[in-house]
């Protein structure tokens, strides 16, 4: 009995020594985009689309796994890979159109924030500098430990969506029978919400993102089982999250208008006739989702590029040895804090464009990750055992198929 | 530019021409053979629809850019693989290598060559590896450009490149280390603290590689310096056996800093194959909890009788000379090993040799037990202005010391 606690203490240390990468990637997956997405879902369909959070979970991680298990195999970050196998110009292509694609995707969490605070009457041209500097200062003055120890702690203020999904006292009945009952309605505008609920599941700075989480931390290919659990209960929690965010909409806006909502601070209002705590909590929570994207984007970002091209990067480094590094993280910062200031600037445009970016940049890291992971040379005992490979490749034809059915609308949207 | 440079983007894709003068494919990839040659290309590999030539370095007359690459001979043999061949654009480029000079990791996006003349022929030798933006741009325009046209648009960009006698490739098979003729000697002139900033950066069958050749001391000194995780995953990978050697040439606090960082089974095949003498003074640091006294303090100082003279301590400091890099406090003990003095190690130099080392001590003798707390150890260095406090164990023996440096990785890591 002792020897099975002390195993357990063993195992428990462990998990809680790997904890961190899986969390946070799964976390800001629900950023001002998701909550957006997941809110439109509830307010105008009320619990339908719940159905849908099932499959994502799993995409997720399909995803998730495969990049946390090369991080942790081959002590190597995704770009490292790519740039080491597929050479130079397809690496500068990719970083490309990563660069591109996340700096509308600041841009995006920027006027997260901004919306957010305008709920509690600050003006965004106090907010967006603030949060801007905040974000700045948080990774060139902190270390890699810390910031992620205040990574995690905004991965737990994901927790006020929940309260402010109970507070809305939605129909539990309803919720639990449509979480597991498929609906397919032949409704253009349904078709089109699911398949921005899907296809914004994976976005491709995610991939970078965890797996160089997961080197930078140190986790080994011993660690490996405890990295997968933590992969899994982080996607798991994302979506957790995201069913209280549809049925708080749902049972606050759908039951008694369905209607369009325009943004996520719209539907932080619908939630206002239910009480006070639940507007409140809901806003706070697309703050802390906001700023928490906000500041990992520009990170993962500069990252990625830097460790491809060949570049020295890291926040454990001193301005002047990384200074690409730094100059890129700035720009993205001052760039997506900046074009909010801007008024009249087209920012929904953008943002569309930036789902027309990920949907370009997508397929191919999806397909390089499975070609990487099936590298026996690369994984030795850890690459994908055959039927993981056939459901991998379902998964990324179905998430190639569903992005770009999502650019498709996004190119129509933008004219 | 001077003419006789010639980068790596600009040998592939050069045609190559056989003594008629007529084409018979272009350039692939090139090839050194570095037990032969460091840095001449031995072999150029070149490809004609399917099937790649290798044409040997004394098979070729000359080379230039503007005309390419004319052979002197027309026996020419397919290729075939060779392990004792570094392919360049294989097994090089886009790589990561160590920058010995620049003690760094850096990634190869290019190489610059020089054609030279030797016995009547054009060789190639490798002089720069190419790293930074010039040479991302010429990577990046290669194949769609000239190359004339490709180096005058870099020429604004300043070049950032490093010898090739500096750069130091990864490999982490042992048998195609020989093979290539791949050794980490020149890592072990680095600064450890350096080594280990460089060991950090690769990835784990790279480190390993490291580890496992390079010198045990050296290889202790680094491991002191890696970050704590990561000193136990390198001490797991390797052999129990080299392990050893590597936690033995370590400051047995540190040793057993990093051996509890281990799982018992893996901790406990490395006790067993060292020597007894380290093994035990290990052992017995590993019994305290990490966050006291004993468990901070390492065993390595220098005590002498309280009747000892100065005359007697140089002689004792003479016996201990691998202790002389860090000490600065000496300690008295009476007859029955208990703590008496501590002597500040500079007080030795302006007294005359027949003094004794009592008359020498510091006024107040600072101390610890082995169960103190960590706290409270590091209030009294800043409250007394420590470099050195002993520990005492139950019996008031001396048991080890503190040094302020381990306050200061226990101040870090808050």
């Amino acid at each position: 009995m002792r020897k099975l606690l002390v195993r357990f203490r063993y195992h428990l240390l462990v998990f809680l020594a790997v904890i961190g990468p899986g969390f946070i990637t799964a976390n800001v997956d629900n950023d001002s985009g998701g909550i957006f997405t997941y809110s439109a879902a509830g307010a105008k369909y009320g619990y339908l689309p719940l159905w849908t959070l099932l499959p994502i979970t799993l995409v997720l991680i399909i995803t998730q796994e495969m990049c946390s298990r090369m991080g942790a195999v081959t002590g190597k970050g995704l770009s490292d890979l790519i740039r080491e196998e597929f050479g130079l110009r397809v690496t500068f292509v990719m970083m490309t159109l990563l660069v591109l694609a996340n700096m509308t995707n600041v841009m995006a969490e920027f006027a997260g924030v901004a919306s957010s605070l305008e709920l509690f009457h600050i003006s965004r041209y106090i907010s967006v500098p603030l949060a801007a500097i905040f974000v700045w200062f948080l990774v060139v003055r902190g270390n890699y430990r810390s910031v992620e120890k205040i990574f995690l702690f905004g991965c737990v203020l994901y927790v006020t969506y929940i309260i402010s999904g109970f507070l809305v006292k939605p129909d539990w009945k309803e919720a639990a029978i449509y979480s597991v009952k498929p609906i397919l309605l032949l409704d253009s505008g349904y078709i089109y919400m699911l398949i921005g609920m899907v296809g914004t599941t994976i976005a491709p700075w995610m991939q970078f993102y965890l797996q160089s989480a997961v080197v930078e931390k140190g986790i080994t290919a011993k660690e490996y089982a405890a990295s997968r659990l933590e992969v899994i209960v982080g996607c798991i929690m994302t979506d957790v999250v995201a069913f209280f965010i549809i049925v708080a909409c749902a049972g606050a806006i759908y039951s008694v208008a369905p209607r369009d909502i325009q943004d996520a601070s719209e539907a932080a209002l619908g939630l206002k006739p239910f009480g006070q705590y639940a507007f409140l909590l809901f806003s706070a929570g697309l703050f802390n989702a906001s700023l928490f994207a906000a500041s990992i984007l520009p990170l993962s970002t500069a990252y990625s590029v830097c460790e491809g091209l060949g570049f020295e990067a890291g926040v454990n480094r001193r301005m002047r040895e990384a200074p690409v590094f730094y100059a890129l993280y700035t720009l993205l910062i001052a760039v997506g804090a900046g074009v909010v200031l801007i008024p009249q600037f087209p920012l929904v445009r953008m943002i569309l464009f930036s789902q027309v970016l990920n949907g370009v940049l997508l397929p191919f890291v999806l397909i390089f990750m499975i070609l990487l992971i099936n590298r026996r040379d690369l994984m030795g005992e850890w690459i994908n055992p055959r039927w993981f490979n056939l459901v991998s490749w379902v998964t990324v034809a179905v998430m190639i198929g569903l992005t770009l059915a999502l650019v498709g609308i996004s190119v129509k949207g933008m004219q | 530019m001077a003419d006789n440079l010639l980068f790596f983007t600009e040998l592939t894709g050069m045609p190559v021409l056989d003594l008629k003068g007529s084409r018979i494919g272009r350039v692939k990839d090139a090839a050194l053979v570095p037990l032969d040659h460091p840095s001449r290309i031995d072999r150029f590999l070149v490809g004609s629809g399917d099937t790649w030539f290798a044409i040997r370095y004394d098979q070729v007359r000359s080379i230039s850019l503007a005309s390419g690459i004319h052979l002197s001979d027309e026996q020419i043999t397919p290729y075939h693989e060779d392990e004792y061949m570094l392919r360049i654009s294989r097994d090089l480029l886009d790589q990561q290598i160590i920058d010995v000079n620049g003690r760094k990791v850096v990634r190869v996006n290019d190489l610059t060559m020089e054609i030279r003349q030797e016995s009547g022929r054009d060789i190639v030798a490798i002089v720069e590896v190419d790293i930074g933006l010039r040479s991302i741009i010429r990577r990046l325009l290669e194949g769609f450009l000239p190359p004339r046209w490709i180096r005058r648009l870099q020429q604004p960009i300043p070049p950032n490149s490093i010898r090739w006698e500096f750069c130091n490739a990864i490999e982490p098979d042992p048998h195609r280390r020989l093979r290539l003729n791949i050794s980490y000697d020149r890592l072990e002139q680095l600064h450890p603290a350096d080594l280990a900033d460089i060991v950090e950066e690769l990835s784990p069958a790279e480190r390993e590689a490291i580890f496992e050749t390079i010198d045990s001391e050296v290889a202790a000194d680094a491991l002191s310096e890696v970050d704590p995780k990561m000193q136990a995953a390198i001490l797991e990978a390797l052999e129990p056996e080299k392990a050893a050697d590597i936690v033995e040439e370590m400051a047995p606090d540190e040793a057993a800093d990093a051996l509890s960082e281990l799982e018992d089974e893996t901790s406990e095949e490395i006790l067993d194959e060292m020597e007894s003498e380290e093994k035990t003074e290990v052992e017995e640091l590993l019994e305290f909890p990490e966050d006291t006294a004993g468990g901070m303090m390492n065993t390595e100082y220098v005590s002498l009788p309280d009747t000892a003279t100065v005359a007697d301590a140089m002689a004792a400091l003479r016996t201990n000379e691998d202790l002389l890099e860090t000490l600065n406090t000496l300690f008295l003990v009476d007859a029955g090993e208990r703590l008496v003095a501590s002597v500040p190690l500079a007080r030795l130099f302006v007294a005359a040799g027949d003094t004794f080392l009592k008359d020498l001590a510091a006024e107040t003798l600072v101390q610890v037990s082995v169960e103190e707390t960590q706290n409270r150890i590091t209030e009294l260095f800043d409250k007394y202005n420590l470099l050195t406090l002993p520990v005492l164990d139950e019996e008031g023996k001396l048991a080890g010391v503190i040094t302020a440096d381990d306050i200061i990785s226990v101040l870090r890591r808050k």
